[in-house]
């Protein structure tokens, strides 16, 4: 990779630059900006986007995605992928589902269920440090074998009985706010994860290594184990998104977030999180996930039919893979 | 580096400290009983059967699929029974038929959008509920049909034929065409589907009477309503069972796949096919001996009556109770039964001599 010395790999935070930054003209900046003037337009145009009930909707359903793109951002920026996400969270609702039926504590359930996405998330680590396979090839391996146990563990049936309050904290309201209940968690993870990326020793060797994972390790970066803890939090956050889309839907069936995996990498992509790893920003991504939920809503209560949503979804991020390459071409002295 | 790592799984363990912390310990036993003691969520209000029919009413159909042969008839058939009354009709949808979310989505659409009655046939029986129970406190009607909710998420539910008749019959088709004897299979949808699965269950009980004692039922397999999918389960059936005499299949898509299959294959008129599939689908299966008979409903009555109870409902003619009754146009008068359940009718059964009679 040609441009791979500005994304010094460090260990240690010298004050280095920043790896996603060039010169002005940022995509996810332009990601940012098409979210606020999408909103703006939405607020003053839309019938019945505007209103706290639509909002809140709109962010409760947009958090799963919103959740995972936070490792997956990591993950991605250090040159791996992990499309089994979708298949931890049905997994991680599965278990729940199965284990509430046979009448065990819903707290103690919900540590098993990150202890199983942990387990899950290793899994894929291993695979992928160990023995060294491309994690694409890897991760659309377990997505099939997640999947596949959590329909063995719960088979046909839905469970839908989970006591109240835990359901009124998935799919509740911050005393009839615009606020989902259950944003406030998401915040504190979203914090932690932009001052970890962005502001920590350990953020920039996830940039190195996904610049060139042979320069960080003649760098003294520990390779493998940045992508081992990248994967195993990926996997616990995804098997803790199961057990919040298992109280959001008040349903845990073994086929709950079916293709969630598309939504993440597509919203983490179109947020400008560079494929080939090394760079990208939380914020962008996040921005990608905003984006793509609130088009999605607006679309719809515009009466935009959903074969055409699909069509404006994919258009838009093939221009996501395509915007971050034009831009740098047309910036190549900031490079 | 290791300092920032615990950082990455502080945040992570951030995540279940607040979501734990929402709330006190609880087991499944301990809120069975706080909901068996909890009031039935349903029906307020009384219902005045000679109450003028609402105009300016719009009333939102919501199939499990857009795009779906099946969906498209019954929701024609909504549209049809609401441009007679002079109401306003629209449908939306999810492209995939697993999406619930998407479905929850398109609730909380209807609902910004001031419909006056949800017409949805649910993906999935809990997960729409709770934005249903919204719809239903913000004034708009909820009728189910073809797939239910849970009783309490819903006015009323607009049955396309009791699951026992169906799952019944198909057995006894099916035991009619082999002489009661041989080795049967069931291709299904997605092993989660609701409506399946009653029938299923049906079935199942239909095998024990001492007339089935010589019919087996050797696998029930899931084609996921996916046509491919069924397509291939078919021959892994038949690779599986060679003894296999009969399979039934309880879902349009599978008996059109499993058709097409037996057609090309060297099973065609040794291995007979039953299930629900609608005529066009069947009509070349059935003038070339591949099928003798199947059933169904007529998914455009089916459409037409969820449309007239949403607009019974709407115009405060109903309100989902058992034992009050309406009238759904030409159609003529529907009785409510138990919770809420309102049924169109016993299945057509079509075979060579009726089967160009019907075009849907």
């Amino acid at each position: 990779m040609a441009d791979s010395t500005d994304t010094a790999p460090a260990t240690a935070g010298a004050g280095l630059r920043r790896p996603a930054l060039f010169g002005t003209l940022r995509w996810d900046a332009v990601v940012g900006a098409l979210l606020v003037v999408l909103l703006g337009i939405s607020f003053s145009t839309v019938d019945g986007f505007g209103n706290a009930l639509n909002i809140s909707f709109l962010i409760g359903n947009t958090l799963p995605v919103a959740a995972i793109a936070l490792p997956m951002t990591m993950l991605v920026a250090s040159g791996e992928i992990d499309l089994s996400v979708g298949s931890t969270v049905g997994l991680s609702g599965a278990v729940m589902g199965a284990l509430w039926n046979h009448g065990m504590n819903i707290n103690a359930i919900i540590v098993i269920c990150a202890l199983l996405g942990l387990v899950c998330g290793l899994i894929n680590a291993l695979l992928v440090t160990k023995l060294g396979l491309p994690s694409l090839a890897v991760t659309i391996g377990t997505m099939a074998l997640y999947r596949g146990v959590a329909q063995i563990v719960l088979g046909s049936n839905s469970v839908t009985d989970f006591p109240q309050n835990y359901l009124d904290f998935g799919s509740g309201r911050l005393g009839g706010s615009f606020l989902p209940t259950a944003v406030l968690p998401w915040l504190v993870l979203a914090a932690l994860a932009v001052v970890v990326l962005h502001a920590t020793g350990f953020g920039r060797s996830v940039f190195a290594v996904g610049a060139s994972a042979e320069a960080a390790w003649f760098a003294g970066v520990r390779v493998k184990r940045v992508k081992l803890s990248l994967f195993v939090t990926t996997g616990l956050v995804s098997s803790l998104t199961g057990v919040f889309w298992v109280l959001h839907y008040a349903s845990a069936t073994y086929s709950n977030a079916t293709g969630l995996e598309l939504s993440v990498v597509a919203a983490v992509l179109l947020g400008g999180v560079d494929f080939d790893g090394g760079r990208g920003t939380l914020g962008g991504a996040i921005a990608g996930v905003f984006l793509l939920g609130t088009l999605q809503n607006v679309m719809s209560l515009a009466d935009v039919s959903a074969q055409s949503q699909t069509v404006v979804t994919g258009v838009l991020l093939t221009v996501s893979v395509l915007g971050p390459r034009v831009a740098r071409q047309l910036l190549p002295s900031t490079r | 580096m290791r300092k920032a790592t615990s950082f990455a799984a502080l945040a992570a363990g951030g995540l279940l400290a607040v979501s734990m912390s929402a709330c006190g310990g609880a087991t499944k036993s301990s809120t069975d009983k706080a909901a068996s003691s909890a009031p039935a969520a349903t029906q307020s209000g009384s219902a005045d059967p000679s109450a003028p029919i609402k105009k300016g009413l719009t009333v939102g159909f919501l199939p499990k699929q857009v795009n779906n042969p099946y969906f498209n008839i019954s929701d024609a058939g909504g549209n049809t029974a609401l441009t007679s009354l002079g109401e306003s009709y629209k449908e939306v949808g999810t492209t995939s038929a697993t999406d619930t979310a998407g479905q929850v989505s398109y609730v909380n659409t209807l609902m910004q959008q001031h419909v006056s009655a949800i017409a949805v046939s649910a993906q999935d029986p809990g997960a729409l509920c709770t934005s249903l129970k919204q719809a239903m406190s913000a004034g708009i009607k909820v009728v189910t049909y073809d797939s239910d909710t849970d009783p309490g998420c819903r006015q009323a539910f607009v049955s396309q034929a009791s699951s026992e008749d169906l799952g019944r019959s198909e057995v006894d088709l099916l035991g009619k065409e082999l002489n009661y004897t041989g080795q049967i299979a069931i291709l299904s949808a997605a092993q989660t589907a609701t409506n399946q699965n009653a029938w299923i269950g049906f079935m199942q009980d239909e095998l024990k009477k001492p007339q089935f004692a010589n019919m087996k039922l050797v696998k029930i397999a899931y084609g996921n309503d996916d046509a491919q999918m069924s397509f291939q389960q078919t021959q892994g059936l038949l690779q599986q069972y060679p003894d296999l005499k009969g399979i039934i299949s309880p879902t349009t898509v599978g008996i059109k796949a499993a058709a097409q299959y037996l057609d090309g294959s060297q099973y065609k008129g040794k291995v007979l096919l039953t299930g629900l599939g609608t005529p066009n689908d069947m009509r070349s299966y059935v003038q070339d001996g591949t099928v003798k008979a199947f059933e169904l409903w007529d998914p455009g009555k089916l459409g037409q009556l969820a449309a007239y109870t949403a607009v019974a409902l709407a115009s405060g003619q109903i309100t989902g109770a058992q034992g009050q009754s309406f009238t759904a146009g030409p159609m003529g008068n529907f009785t409510i039964g138990a919770q809420g359940v309102i049924t169109l009718g016993a299945p057509t059964v079509f075979d060579s001599s009726n089967i160009s009679q019907f075009n849907f």
